[in-house]
């Protein structure tokens, strides 16, 4: 009998675990998911938590109920991973050896790596809604603000899903334009990068976006300290932004687990991976899926969905002794919210693809005498925006 | 994109004066490139950075946002600011000849 543990049963361990099940035989192959807690988060849906739009409770269910059946599922933290003994080590004391394994445990955010930021104001005045507590906690915020400097910040990359930032000021502006203040709010984005936008087409159609919507930018700031009592953000260059009511998205680390486990991870804690095969670099039988893969490729769901094929067919060449071969190529596609009920659709093909629209007008085309639409009862619009997937030797995402 | 010649190469730059091909890049190139930020000369300490910005370009396929480059060069962050006064990751990537780091959208 071989073995598969899968550790992680977020997007990636469940469709890797579901995929792989599907094809192999339950008496040749035992699969195996291992996660730390039971409780999977729908995390795109945080984004409207803060504005009422969704409740965190509802974006929780049990891992067990995504899982096909001759699937074995365990609750029960990692504490590391031996590679030369092929064996997973978890904090129960229970030993897992496989002949192949899967990182699937996503990124775990990490405010205390922030100087500041955990302490004073933190879940008082500096917000984060990447994870259930903080957006629900922004939430009760959001229904307390009066008014005031209202500033969004990525303090570093790489970050899960690089747009919801942005999404998160379009929904801002949205929100407090429903509720009459927004003349009372000034709105900025801060950003460690050099614009809001940087692949070429997506600057191209969306640009304008921040501007329409009143929204300051303020780009290469990398922020060194958070100060909640003086409502400050402060850069390492020494420049400041200051807030009444800060919303963060914390750096990004891969499980502690990996850095705990010797030759496994990066610095940061991410598993260094090829990024056409899903194959691990630090070892054959290791395969990485999703945001825990050192990869750079968006940390999205959609992305991990579509790894899920390529990693699927190479752990079955994998076991049968074939040498790798599907390659995935780096596409995905996203919805990008941007308030009054629109949305935009963003697909990266592949190399070769053109940019194209669907010829039906965004918000952010210039369309003389169009009325203004009332907010939230506008129909919802879905603009198609495709740029090409990073190719080797190519800018790629951070 | 143009076409400059710097330390006596000819390199191909994009519009912001990154080097197009990481290929083209010599030392001297990173001295000059280093010039044109204001920073006069390199020391051994700016070289691990540049060394280990081409090393990360080499093995993920572009350089490290500025948390990453102190964590991996042993580098720590204050002090790139020092030694690349205008952003680390941007400012020592074009040094270094890879393309500009960049986000996702």
């Amino acid at each position: 009998m071989r073995r598969i543990v899968i550790l992680g049963g977020g997007t990636g361990g469940t469709l890797a675990a579901n995929r792989l099940r599907h094809t192999l035989p339950p008496d040749e192959v035992a699969i195996t998911v291992v996660d730390r807690n039971d409780g999977h988060v729908y995390q795109p849906g945080l984004l409207f938590v803060p504005f009422g739009l969704a409740r965190s409770g509802e974006l929780t269910r049990p891992r067990g109920e995504q899982l096909h059946p001759g699937i074995d599922y365990l609750v029960d933290p990692v504490d590391r991973v031996d590679l030369a003994s092929r064996r997973v080590s978890l904090e129960s004391g229970h030993v897992l050896p496989y002949d192949v394994l899967v990182i699937a445990s996503g990124a775990v955010l990490a405010p205390e790596e922030t100087d500041g930021l955990t302490g004073v104001g933190w879940g008082e005045k500096t917000f984060t809604f990447y994870d259930p507590t903080g957006a629900d906690a922004l939430a009760a915020a959001l229904d307390r603000f009066v008014g005031g400097r209202f500033v969004v910040n990525v303090i570093d990359l790489p970050i899960k899903c690089p747009v919801a930032p942005l999404e998160f000021c379009f929904l801002a502006d949205w929100f407090f334009r429903q509720s009459s203040m927004r003349d009372q709010v000034e709105i900025t984005y801060v950003t460690p990068l050099d614009s809001a936008f940087t692949m070429p087409v997506a600057s191209r159609r969306l640009g304008g976006m921040l501007t329409e919507r009143d929204i300051a930018l303020v780009t290469e700031f990398n922020t060194g300290e958070v100060d909640g009592a003086g409502g400050r953000l402060v850069s390492y260059d020494g420049r400041e932004v200051p807030f009444d009511l800060a919303v963060v998205v914390p750096v990004h680390n891969g499980a502690a687990y990996v850095t705990r486990s010797e030759g496994l991870g990066d610095a940061l804690g991410f598993v260094p991976t090829d990024p056409h095969t899903l194959q691990s670099s630090v070892s054959p039988d290791v395969f990485v899926i999703g945001d825990a893969a050192a990869l750079p490729v968006s940390k999205a769901g959609s992305v991990t969905h579509f790894e899920g094929e390529v990693l699927a067919e190479n752990i079955t060449r994998f076991l049968a002794g074939e040498p790798l071969d599907a390659s995935y190529d780096g596409h995905a596609n996203c919805f990008i919210e941007t308030g009054f009920s629109k949305a935009m659709h963003r697909l990266q093909l592949r190399r070769r693809a053109a940019a194209r629209t669907l010829p039906r007008p965004d918000r952010g085309s210039a369309h003389e005498g169009d009325p203004p639409e009332p907010p939230g009862q506008a129909p919802l619009r879905v603009v198609l925006l495709a740029h090409p997937a990073p190719g080797p030797g190519d800018p790629r995402c951070a | 994109m143009t076409t400059d010649t710097i330390a006596g190469v000819d390199v191909d730059l994009d519009e912001e004066g990154f080097l197009v091909d990481p290929g083209q890049w010599t030392e001297d190139i990173a001295i000059e490139l280093a010039h044109r930020e204001g920073i006069a000369s390199l020391t051994d300490r700016h070289w691990q950075v540049i060394r280990f910005m081409r090393d990360e370009y080499r093995a993920k396929g572009t350089g490290p946002p500025v948390r990453a480059l102190a964590r991996t060069s042993g580098v720590p962050i204050k002090e790139l600011y020092e030694l690349f006064p205008k952003g680390p990751a941007k400012i020592a990537a074009k040094i270094a000849g890879i393309p500009k780091p960049r986000g996702c959208i």
